[in-house]
């Protein structure tokens, strides 16, 4: 029996030892008196090599071999080996929560580090220990906003990810918040409508940065007026973007979340991913998750641990600031691993190629003089382009091509079925980007 | 040991980045670009790999240490399933390509794995249906408790506000309910250590949407009064949910579905044996009887009259997304290796060895330390109590400190709330007796010293890198980032 240590010698000695002749008598002595259920639809075991081989067979069955331009919030990114190597200590991926600070310094001290990274990244003074991904912690700043002001409206832009958006209504919907949408502008959020949208009652106003349409813009001047009326405001970061760009601690926002996942990890069908959560220093006691702190021990040595944990369920129960309880630590390694292994410089590099790689392919796109895309768009890496019939239609012959070309944004914005979002990452050779260009003047 | 932030030195770069194949000519606006460079690591690919790994010798694991942490199941993690997780065919999937048109058609293997994975944990736990989606424990029992006001909602029964718990509840089920909009009302565990009927009864009213039940609960028993609590509380109209943390103990020996529970949320990192991560990622799929089918979040996986899979959106009543995509991925994908693994034959042998180790700790230490177990037979594990130690100002903290000085992680303590000074020790199926009788010998001999000299406790650990850090100083002077000057 795998994974089972003890021998049926072992068992015997054992169940003598708690005074039971067989295991049904153990179970009958816990209190279970209920027939064995009959598993005949479980399949018999296999063999290792076996689950091996067939695993193998459904891996095979997923076309990972198209040039990738789909993004959409979730990238195709390099992930040095380095990063693989380092979450794979199993003393790492073995331990769970470091409630036993001297017996947890390598996940403290890691957790320590990641919270620095994340602070240095998006320009704010704290950072929490990780949340499951970029959609739950940006309902969970939602919350925080909303038990710092004492206030029950959230005021969302339409250029947030549709995505978010679907799971932060999902989660309100058996709370006392009313959550105010206000529609986009053509490529962009419509910050006029945002200001104009903010009241006495709001609690906060969420952005996403760059937007849902890859769109980068000043927040300064909404942040402003957020605070104007004592709200505050929530920004959702694409990390690597912000290693150029102008950072959402130096636009005032109050709240930074994202999703990390770019950040060492693997696309993965959808997960593991990586919430990050960061925010200025008077939130810092109202922010839900894990957070490690320095301590010192008798002798002055320093340490960490996990600290103010009276806000957490394990302590506070039903008045805790969140119920989440397992984090992401494992991702959040692997995005501390991956910003160490690339570097100051090197995250600065990543960043340029896929700005550039975007602008080079959004001129190769328009060359073909069969695509529009919006000329006053300032963007990061992903850019929209105006096709001329159904994007989704043309996204499926790009299948054909070889090419997963991007997001078609009418399935979720209506008015929007001939737009594609198109995402460039440094992994996209010049060649790549050429031959996409001729696919699609091939299928348009 | 120095921060990373500390390694290297100005200049040094890890990285090897492909050359710059396009022309160079950024569009973003100076406006937009941040002041100064994010002040990351300036350092080698070696600098940062022997930081790392000198970093993880400071760890206990569980492939390093025994590790017997109650309610958290800590059992073996085959290799072979992270050699599985990392197939590109897996990890360069992304997760919006079955929503393109064909796109579907090329995501076949891993729709799958997740179709097939939860069509053996309905088979397996006694339900109708799975949703793969939550994240994590915590965010399976939020889903669940959504899915409870789902179907209030729909009944119009909007006045069910009251979510029942056990006071010897993990604390996620009352901040779940709390999250999910419910107000939350204890109730008493009995002398037996059984849900204490006649204070269930007292608060049955039409203002119950549910009770969340830990099975086994938490003070290791099987609770004998499950089924006519589930009963009660249907038939005051509400629903009866499941806390699946402690689903060793009973998997393949008892269906959950069965003992007349609604709805319950697993862990894949627990049960399932996907690794714990240092605190995640782990996954909380949840499963649900018929009448909450309708309620469960998109998308979902179907199978088709053809064989092949697709994801379903078109449903009415769903409660929507609670996770962006399909789930932990890449976790469901070790619990389907796991699963394919052990087989009929295999699954009941977990909860059997699980069981029978726990009892024969018990039996080994309940003349040593108070036993908390109701003097009844526990289930995966055994909890006692330090209150004849603390007698001696040794308390359930110290025995815990004791064991990490001689290389054994320590059980979970201050757990369940109900017994004083819990020791919660669950030592799972995946160790051997021999691993058993090294850790009771320590907890006799620690036993043993708390009787003879107490005052030795307060200098452990003192093999660890550090000693007793000060948790108070630590949250009252805060220090948790090195900002590198910044701000």
């Amino acid at each position: 029996m795998p994974y089972i240590a003890n021998t049926d010698a072992d068992r015997a000695e054992m169940l003598k030892t708690v005074g039971c002749g067989s295991i049904e008598e153990l179970w009958k002595k816990a209190g279970i008196e209920e027939p064995a259920p009959a598993l005949d639809e479980i399949p018999p075991g296999l063999s290792e090599f076996e689950v091996v081989s067939y695993l193998f067979k459904l891996a095979s069955r997923n076309a990972t071999g198209l040039v990738n331009f789909l993004g959409c919030g979730y990238y195709d990114h390099i992930i040095p080996a380095a990063v693989f190597e380092i979450t794979s200590r199993s003393e790492f991926y073995t331990a769970y929560t470091p409630y036993q600070p001297e017996a947890s310094q390598g996940t403290l001290q890691a957790i320590y580090e990641y919270q620095s990274a994340i602070c240095r990244l998006t320009g704010m003074p704290a950072a929490n220990a990780s949340m499951y991904d970029g959609g739950t912690a940006l309902f969970e700043a939602m919350m925080l906003a909303v038990r710092a002001t004492r206030r029950r409206k959230a005021v969302i832009s339409g250029s947030v990810s549709p995505i978010l958006r679907e799971m932060i209504r999902c989660y309100s919907s058996n709370l006392k918040i009313e959550l105010k949408e206000v529609s986009p502008g053509d490529f962009c959020s419509n910050q006029k409508e945002l200001a104009a949208a903010i009241d006495d009652e709001t609690a906060c106003v969420l952005m996403q940065y760059p937007d849902a349409f890859g769109t980068i813009e000043d927040l300064s001047m909404l942040v402003e007026q957020t605070h104007s009326k004592n709200a505050l405001a929530v920004c959702s970061a694409y990390p690597i973007a912000l290693a150029v760009l102008k950072t959402p601690g130096e636009m005032g926002f109050d709240i930074v979340t994202g999703e990390g996942q770019s950040l060492g990890m693997p696309l993965n069908f959808g997960g593991p991913y990586l919430g990050f959560m960061a925010v200025q220093r008077q939130l810092l006691r109202k922010m839900p998750g894990r957070i490690a702190g320095k301590a010192f021990d008798a002798s002055g040595r320093e340490g960490f641990v996990l600290t103010l944990q009276a806000r957490e369920q394990h302590i506070r129960r039903a008045g805790a600031t969140s119920n989440i309880c397992s984090n992401e630590n494992l991702c959040a390694l692997s995005a501390l691993a991956y910003l160490s292994c690339v570097g100051k410089n090197g995250l600065v590099e990543v960043a340029e190629l896929c700005a550039a790689k975007a602008a080079f392919a959004r001129e190769e796109l328009i060359k073909t003089g069969k695509v529009k895309a919006p000329e006053d768009q300032q963007f990061f890496n992903e850019f929209v382009v105006e096709l001329p019939s159904d994007a989704s239609e043309i996204a499926g012959k790009m299948i054909d091509k070889g090419f997963a070309a991007g997001f078609p944004l009418g399935r979720y914005y209506k008015d929007r079925k001939n737009q594609l979002l198109i995402a460039v990452t440094e992994k996209r050779t010049r060649e790549e980007i050429k031959s996409f260009a001729n696919a699609m003047e091939a299928v348009l | 040991m120095k921060l990373v932030f500390d390694k290297g030195s100005p200049g040094r770069t890890g990285s090897s980045l492909p050359k710059m194949d396009v022309p160079d000519e950024s569009r973003i606006p100076q406006s937009l670009r941040r002041s100064t460079k994010a002040e990351l690591p300036e350092a080698s690919e070696l600098d940062v790999i022997r930081h790392f790994l000198l970093l993880s010798r400071k760890n206990f694991g569980l492939d390093t240490h025994f590790y017997p942490l109650g309610s958290c199941t800590m059992k073996y993690n085959p290799k072979f399933h992270e050699r599985i997780a990392a197939l590109p065919g897996f990890t360069l999937l992304h997760p919006l390509l079955p929503q393109l048109r064909r796109g579907g058609a090329l995501t076949q293997g891993a729709l799958e794995v997740i179709y097939e994975t939860e069509r053996l944990l309905s088979n397996l736990l006694g339900f109708k249906q799975f949703t793969m989606q939550p994240l994590a424990g915590a965010h399976g029992e939020l889903t669940g408790v959504m899915l409870i006001a789902a179907h209030h909602k729909a009944a119009g029964e909007t006045g069910r506000k009251v979510m029942l718990i056990p006071d010897s509840a993990h604390g996620t089920n009352p901040a779940s309910a709390a999250v999910a909009g419910f107000e939350t009302k204890e109730i008493p565990t009995d002398e037996k250590g059984n849900t204490d009927i006649t204070a269930l009864k007292a608060s049955l009213d039409n203002s119950v949407a549910g009770i969340m039940l830990t099975c086994p609960n938490t003070l290791g028993l099987y609770d004998q009064n499950t089924r006519e609590a589930c009963n009660l509380v249907h038939e005051a109209g509400g629903l009866a949910y499941c806390d699946g943390a402690n689903l060793n103990a009973i998997i393949g020996r008892v269906r959950p579905g069965d003992l007349g529970f609604d709805v319950m949320h697993i862990n894949l990192h627990k049960t399932f044996s996907s690794p714990h991560g240092g605190g995640g990622p782990g996954a909380g799929p949840v499963g649900v009887a018929d009448k909450l089918v309708p309620y469960l979040p998109i998308s979902r996986v179907a199978k088709r009259s053809d064989g092949t899979y697709a994801l379903e959106y078109n449903h009415d009543n769903t409660i929507g997304y609670i996770a962006p995509f399909y789930g932990n991925f890449s976790i469901i994908l070790r619990t389907y290796a796991y699963l394919l693994t052990l087989g009929r034959e295999g699954i009941p042998r977990i909860s059997e060895n699980a069981v029978l180790s726990a009892n024969y700790v018990r039996q080994k230490l309940k003349n040593h330390f108070d036993d908390a177990s109701r003097e009844r037979t526990c289930m995966h594990e055994c909890v006692f109590s330090a209150a004849r130690q603390a007698r001696n100002n040794v308390h359930a903290i110290d025995i815990a400190k004791a064991l990490i000085e001689k290389g054994i992680h320590p059980p979970t303590i201050y757990f369940p709330l109900i017994v004083k000074e819990a020791l919660m020790i669950e030592p799972t199926e995946t160790e051997s007796r021999e691993t058993l009788d090294h850790f009771i010998e320590a907890m006799i001999e620690i036993a043993e010293l708390a009787e003879e000299n107490p005052e030795k406790f307060k200098s452990f650990p003192s093999t660890t890198p550090v000693g007793r850090l000060d948790e108070t100083a630590a949250a009252r002077n805060l220090d948790i980032a090195n900002l590198a000057g910044q701000q």
